[in-house]
């Protein structure tokens, strides 16, 4: 069996290597290079809260991490806890059931903390807009810092809003030193 | 339509498979295998089926919470949605139940869970690493979905309809203009029937192959997870080149579909299938090979047949504990008459079984685009649907099972809906099987069924 697999292995070809879209891999890091880095370091943790989704934003913000889009390259990675985290995410609508748990996890996050609304339902309720089921979009829970709308957003949108919000904080700071 | 009406004592009696419940202003519908029954709702109460049916429960806790209906006889215990309400947002949690027994105690996760996943709140009591029992308290991402679709027009209500579960937008999408046409009498394009089920393919292999790599990934196999995100992604792709929309979400309406395949789409949906038939059969083996990964899939959250008959587990989920039912066959809908699905049954129940189901949905539903691609009739893609009254029930195999939608309509307005996702029936199977084994095990077990929140929070 080990050595049937072994031999297998042996013959099969790897797979043809896959790359990302050099042109826009290219663009993002070179911006990130220039204004992130300067007043975040290296990296940035995100939070990520569902707070009245549909899960078509989850299902693009997984794939923003996959081989092709490589969320990481730019610095940028997900994390379980937001004690860790310093971007709260937030997709969905405003979920009454969910209001308090997403200002727990808010309440949880060292300062300084950026928030980021992604998709329509986010940015202000989307189609739910006016049930008496949620408030709105994230920002009836919170302030927020960043708006990326899409029903979901691609992949790519997300990264450049990401990347858009990073560069923003990192002229910011650079204007104060 | 005409749903049987029955008498309390035969509502009670009802017999067969138990699929859905829901009410409406003055009636309580249960919907069978055998057909639609209704019984009336009488100073806002209807005799309970969960004690019959266990799959009902949940069921009858949403009709009380949504429409503020009794099930006589429901345990009063659980809610369905109706969390939070204190005017100080303060939580007021339920009582979990602790199974007898020394030293066992509770774990509390979510309604924010670790992942990039939808909120609910899960309770295990585990003793040691063993659990000993699951409780999931679902509803926190209760947007009012049903609510919003009273009112509407079948073609502005699609877009709620789309927006049910986003991973089966397009499944959501075609039990929705389903149950309208049906109100209606309105005949569909037999183009439209084909480039929905090209769609909803598409759907069932991108949600499959990340779903499994997902799972190899949890396994701590990233390898497998990283080749399936990279295949799901190309669907992804060839769904936009083709549709116009990654999840091709709002492209099914009552009546047919919002606009027809792109000619480069079609190619970039075979060069899509090609590459997964190409490497297919090499990731199928690394599956099956490593030890180390089969040791945590095999007999891992163990779903019984008689469990799944129980609960009428749909989708992957029943097929792999020995249940053959497809909607896509029975009762089946154009064009997969003219298709000839194939249906793969497993009998373990495991883990490693629904994985074995999903990988060999893959191969099926690629021979579905590809002959669907090959025999697309010309034609219209939508017709008009007329200003009519009528009831009308529609069903679509999403990925996961069965979706079902029930609406009536008047003089071309949605006046009662109701929606039952597959993962209605399959939380409390979650439940079940994520009580057979181990704590660490769980996000396998769990990933392995992949129930909907926002499906059954509506």
């Amino acid at each position: 069996m080990v050595w049937a697999t072994l031999a297998r292995h042996l013959l099969m070809r790897p797979p043809a290597a896959q790359a990302a879209e050099p042109a826009m891999a290219a663009a993002m890091a070179a911006r990130l290079q220039q204004a992130g880095q300067h007043r975040l370091g290296r990296s940035l943790a995100i939070r990520h809260v569902a707070a009245g989704s549909c899960n078509g934003c989850e299902l693009e913000l997984r794939a923003i991490q996959n081989m092709i889009y490589d969320l990481t390259q730019y610095g940028l990675s997900f994390t379980a806890s937001p004690r860790h985290a310093d971007i709260l995410l937030i997709t969905g609508v405003a979920a009454r059931n969910m209001a308090e748990a997403v200002r727990q996890a808010r309440e949880a996050m060292p300062d300084p903390v950026l928030v980021i609304a992604i998709g329509d339902c986010a940015v202000d309720g989307g189609v739910f807009k006016g049930s008496p089921a949620i408030t709105g979009g994230a920002e009836s829970i919170l302030p927020v810092d960043l708006l990326i709308s899409g029903c979901p957003p691609a992949p790519a949108q997300i990264i450049e809003g990401l990347l858009a919000l990073v560069e923003a904080h990192g002229v910011e700071s650079l204007a104060k030193d | 339509m005409t749903p049987v009406k029955c008498s309390e004592s035969e509502w009670r009696n009802l017999s067969g498979e138990f699929v859905a419940l829901w009410t409406s202003a003055g009636q309580a519908y249960a919907l069978f295998d055998k057909g639609l029954f209704s019984t009336a709702v009488l100073d806002g109460g209807y005799p309970a089926l969960s004690p019959r049916y266990p799959g009902a429960d949940w069921f009858e806790r949403l009709a009380r919470d949504l429409n503020g209906h009794t099930a006589h006889g429901l345990s009063p215990a659980r809610t369905a949605i109706e969390h939070f309400r204190a005017p100080d947002g303060s939580a007021p949690w339920p009582e979990f139940s602790v199974p007898p027994g020394e030293e066992v105690h509770q774990i509390a996760v979510g309604p924010i869970h670790a992942g990039i996943i939808e909120p609910g709140h899960f309770r295990f009591s585990v003793h040691g690493e063993r659990v000993l029992s699951l409780q999931a308290r679902l509803g926190y991402s209760h947007k009012g979905t049903l609510a919003l679709m009273r009112g509407k027009s079948p073609r502005l209500a699609a877009r709620f309809a789309a927006r049910i579960s986003g991973d089966a937008t397009v499944a959501h999408g075609i039990a929705f203009a389903r149950a309208a046409e049906a109100a209606l009498e309105l005949p569909v394009p037999p183009r439209a029937a084909y480039l929905r089920a090209v769609m909803a393919e598409i759907e069932r292999i991108a949600n499959h192959a990340g779903d499994i790599g997902a799972i190899a990934g949890d396994a701590g196999f990233a390898f497998l997870d990283a080749r399936m995100a990279r295949h799901r992604e190309n669907f992804c792709n060839a769904a936009y080149a083709a549709f116009g929309h990654r999840l091709m979400m709002d492209n099914v309406i009552p009546g047919g579909v919002a606009g027809d395949i792109k000619t480069a789409g079609a190619d970039e949906i075979l060069r899509a299938l090609d590459a997964l038939e190409t490497e297919l059969p090499a990731l199928t083996r690394i599956f099956e090979d490593y030890a180390s990964l089969q040791d945590r899939l095999v007999g891992t959250g163990i779903i019984p047949h008689a469990l799944a008959e129980q609960y009428a587990a749909g989708g992957f989920v029943g097929r792999a504990s020995g249940r053959a039912n497809d909607a896509r066959k029975s009762p089946g809908y154009a064009p997969y008459d003219a298709l000839e699905v194939a249906v793969p049954i497993e009998t373990d129940g495991d883990v490693a079984a629904r994985i074995r189901i999903r990988l060999a949905e893959l191969i099926e539903s690629n021979r579905l685009i590809r002959q669907s691609l090959a025999q697309m009739p010309e034609g219209q893609i939508a017709a008009a649907p007329p200003s009519g009254s009528g009831m009308g029930l529609g069903v679509a195999e999403s990925f996961r099972g069965p979706v079902w939608h029930w609406l009536t309509l008047e003089a071309g307005m949605i006046t009662d809906i109701f929606i039952a996702d597959a993962s209605t029936l399959h939380w409390p199977l979650l439940e079940h099987a994520a009580a057979t084994g181990i704590v660490a095990d769980f996000p396998l077990v769990n990933k392995s069924i992949n129930a909907s929140y926002s499906g059954v929070d509506l």
